[in-house]
Order: structure tokens, then sequence, then C-alpha cells
């Protein structure tokens, strides 16, 4: 069972190699859309380095969905979703195998390029710790609601548009706590309680994203 | 495996109507019967991809839609799509399905040893078909169920095809195909759906009954 859940990882690692462009275009995306807030914001150092976690935590929001509706979708397109249910492996599981593959190939590298646009947004080097430590939970929350939703919009018209709008507004809390750690640790105010709350989120979602993603797959092979 | 009683919306419309089957160790059935008659939805529902709206399938006895994921276990599903990644190896795209068995047997069978390296979408429609059908294979399950087989398959491919559905029923595999072609399967049942009549729309009580 374990061995499966891996060769589907493995299988969508090296798929998303191979597509190199496309695993890249959500990180060039995330970089892009963050360094835009210094053009449109004017030199301010000040209103930057005050704005900088909520604009990579905005960013790396839009950034996550941006691979979320082919992550399913193709899957299905092809014929491989009925394979990858006759596998054996309970559905949630395949979901939480693609999932794995989301974060590693999206979530990970937002994870890393945080680092730059941190800095370039001004953001004080002993706030970026912090910043990390409530990314890495975060964008892990954003695979797991990304792929449920993906799963439930599965099939449906117009999938692409409904995604976007069944997602954020689940990951607000997310973004609020994560935001708000940063803040915390600029200001001098502990960060825990955040840090905290973001980790119980990502507790909550962990069993049931996948879980709910699993029922939509079914429903969407039938 | 027994199958009794299935019955299949597909929206409004009554696709199988109190279908029933019995199949034993070596045996093979063959679905035929008209454009949207219902043979693909038969072998989804009895793959466990689709739940059937009445009506149950018994494997060894127990509810196969009790726990699908056992029941696919016993399932190689062979549907309309050959489910290849373009970008992916031949040998990449069955890696998954091989669970860790040896490929080389499976792509012997199909002649597909010097194209394992070849990515797949440099594959003609034959040879992705015959890939689809190393995989089935690959699946070492009990139960084949093979929607149209030989589509695409040049003369050499459907003796390869036969060769490969012999062994499987010789080592005590069911075979159950959808086919408007003859295929190589010998001795096989054969289970003609007629297609939904008009009047099960309308509701027509008398009409329902088995065919099998």
């Amino acid at each position: 069972m374990i061995a499966t859940f891996r060769a589907i990882v493995a299988r969508d690692l090296r798929l998303a190699l191979r597509h190199g462009a496309d695993t890249l275009g959500a990180v060039l995306f995330f970089i892009l859309a963050g360094a835009l807030f210094p053009l449109a914001l004017g030199p301010s150092p000040e209103l930057l380095r005050r704005m900088a976690p909520g604009v990579i935590w905005v960013c790396a929001l839009l950034a996550a969905l941006l691979p979320l509706d082919r992550l399913f979708g193709a899957e299905l397109e092809d014929g491989s979703l009925d394979q990858l249910l006759l596998l054996g492996l309970p559905p949630s599981l395949v979901a939480l195998a693609k999932m794995t593959a989301h974060w590693l190939t999206t979530g990970l590298p937002l994870l890393i390029a945080a680092m730059p646009l941190a800095v370039m947004l001004g953001l004080p080097f002993n706030t970026l710790p912090v910043l990390l430590a409530g990314l890495l939970p975060g964008t892990l929350i954003l695979s797991l609601l990304g792929g449920m939703a993906a799963a439930i919009v599965l099939g449906a018209r117009r999938g692409g548009v409904l995604l976007p709008l069944l997602v954020l507004p689940l990951a607000t809390p997310g973004l609020i706590f994560g935001a708000a750690a940063v803040d915390a640790v600029r200001t001098g105010l502990p960060f825990a309680p955040d840090l905290e709350l973001l980790l119980a989120f990502f507790a909550g979602a962990l069993p049931l994203a996948p879980l709910a993603a699993g029922a939509g797959l079914r429903a969407a092979a039938e | 495996m027994r199958v009794e009683e299935i019955s299949v919306f597909r929206g409004e419309r009554l696709v199988l109507d109190g279908v029933s089957l019995a199949m034993d160790a070596g045996g093979a059935l063959l679905l035929t019967g008209p454009n949207g008659a219902g043979k693909s939805t038969l072998l989804r529902v009895l793959a466990g991809l689709r739940k059937p709206d009445s009506g149950r399938i018994l494997w060894h006895g127990t509810d196969a839609f009790e726990d699908r994921s056992m029941h696919a276990r016993h399932i190689a599903y062979l549907g309309h799509q050959e489910a290849l990644k373009p970008g992916l190896t031949l040998t990449e795209n069955l890696s998954l399905f091989a669970r860790g068995r040896p490929l080389a047997p499976a792509l012997e069978a199909f002649e597909l040893l010097e194209l394992r390296e070849l990515p797949a979408r440099l594959l003609s429609a034959g040879q992705k078909r015959r890939a689809a059908l190393a995989r089935v294979v690959l699946a070492d399950a009990a139960l084949w169920l093979l929607d149209e087989p030989s589509l695409g398959l040049d003369a050499r491919a459907v003796e390869r095809l036969g060769e490969a559905l012999a062994l499987h029923r010789r080592t005590g595999g069911m075979v159950i195909a959808t086919t408007h072609v003859p295929l190589p399967l010998p001795n096989a049942d054969a289970l003609a759906l007629p297609g939904a009549p008009l009047e099960a729309v309308i509701g027509d009580a008398w009409g329902a009954g088995g065919w099998a």
C-alpha cells in the first residue's frame, strides 16, 4: 500500500520534471506577482516592509492555485483516473498522493522562492525564520485544500472558475494566522499562538481534505 | 463471481435493466449489442468504478461494493482510453501498475520490449493499445474487463492478444470483453445487450427482466 502510494508520488514528480515549464510556472508567477507590488506602490521601504508578509502570503496562495485544475483534470481526460482508482488503494489515499506531489512540485519551490522575495520587499532578517515556519504548514494546507477542491469540481463544466471560488475562502484562516505571525515578530509580540493555530488548521485538513477528495474522485469516475 | 439483477440509469435513461450473469474460473463472456446498449457501462459497474442503481455483484459470496478498493485488486480494466502519459516512457508509464512485478513478460507478450524506452507520445495508436493491454496482463488480476480490446490492433497483435487471453484462462482467470468484431476467444459465452428499450423509459413494468 505504501509502495503504491510512493509510486504515484514518484510518477507525478517524474511527470513534473518532464514538463518543467509547467512546474516552474507557478514559482515564476509567485516571484513576478510579488515584484509588481514595489512597482505599483512606489519605493517606500517602510510601506513595503509593512505589507511584505501579506503580499507574500497572498501571492503564494494564488500561485498554488495555478497547477490545480490539471492535478486531476489531466488524469480524468486520458483515462488514468480509472486506472488509479483500480490500483487497490482507497481513493482518499490516491488523492493524498496527488496532493503530496502537488506540494513537492509547487509548495516546496514556493517556500524556497519566498526567501528572496522577502528580502526584496525589505523584511528584516529576524522575521525570515517565522515566515518560513508559517509558510511550511501554509503551503501544505494549500495543497490539501486545493487538491480537495480540484477533486470536487472534477468533471464539472467551468471547473477552473469554480476552483478558486472554493479554495480561497477556505484558505483565509491560514492567510490570517500566517501573515499575523510575521507581523508579531516585527512588532515584538509573541508569534507562537499564530503558528500554533496554523498547525491546528493543518492537523484538521490532513485527514479531512483527502477524505472529501476521495469522494470527489469516485463521483467523477462514475 | 455472480452478478444479480443490475440496473443502471444514465440521466433519465435506463441503460441496463436487470442484467444477471455468473462466471467461474477460466470462463469468458463476450458482450455484444448496438452502440449505447450499455456494454461499457456494465464493464465499469463490474470494475466497481460505477455504482449500479440496483442489483449487486457478489465475489466469492461477498458484495463487491462493500469494499471497492479490495474488489479493485481482482480487476484489470481496459477502457476506451489508453491512459498513457505522453511525456513518460513505456516503462515509466507501466511501472506504477507493476507493483513490484517484472515488466518484461507483459511487454514481451505484446512485442513491446524494443519500444520500452520510447516516450508514449511517439507511439502509434495500435502500439498504445498494446501498451494498455500489457498493463492488463501486469495487473495479475483474476478478472479482465476489456472494452473493445482489439480496437486498432493489426492481425499479428490480435494473435498475441488471443495467446494472452488463452494463457489467462488456462491459469484460472476470467475474461469479460465487449466487441463489435470477432475476438480470438474460443468457447466464450455471449451476452447480447439489446439496447435500452423505449418502453422501459416510459416505465413498462412488464418489459423488465433478465436477459442472461
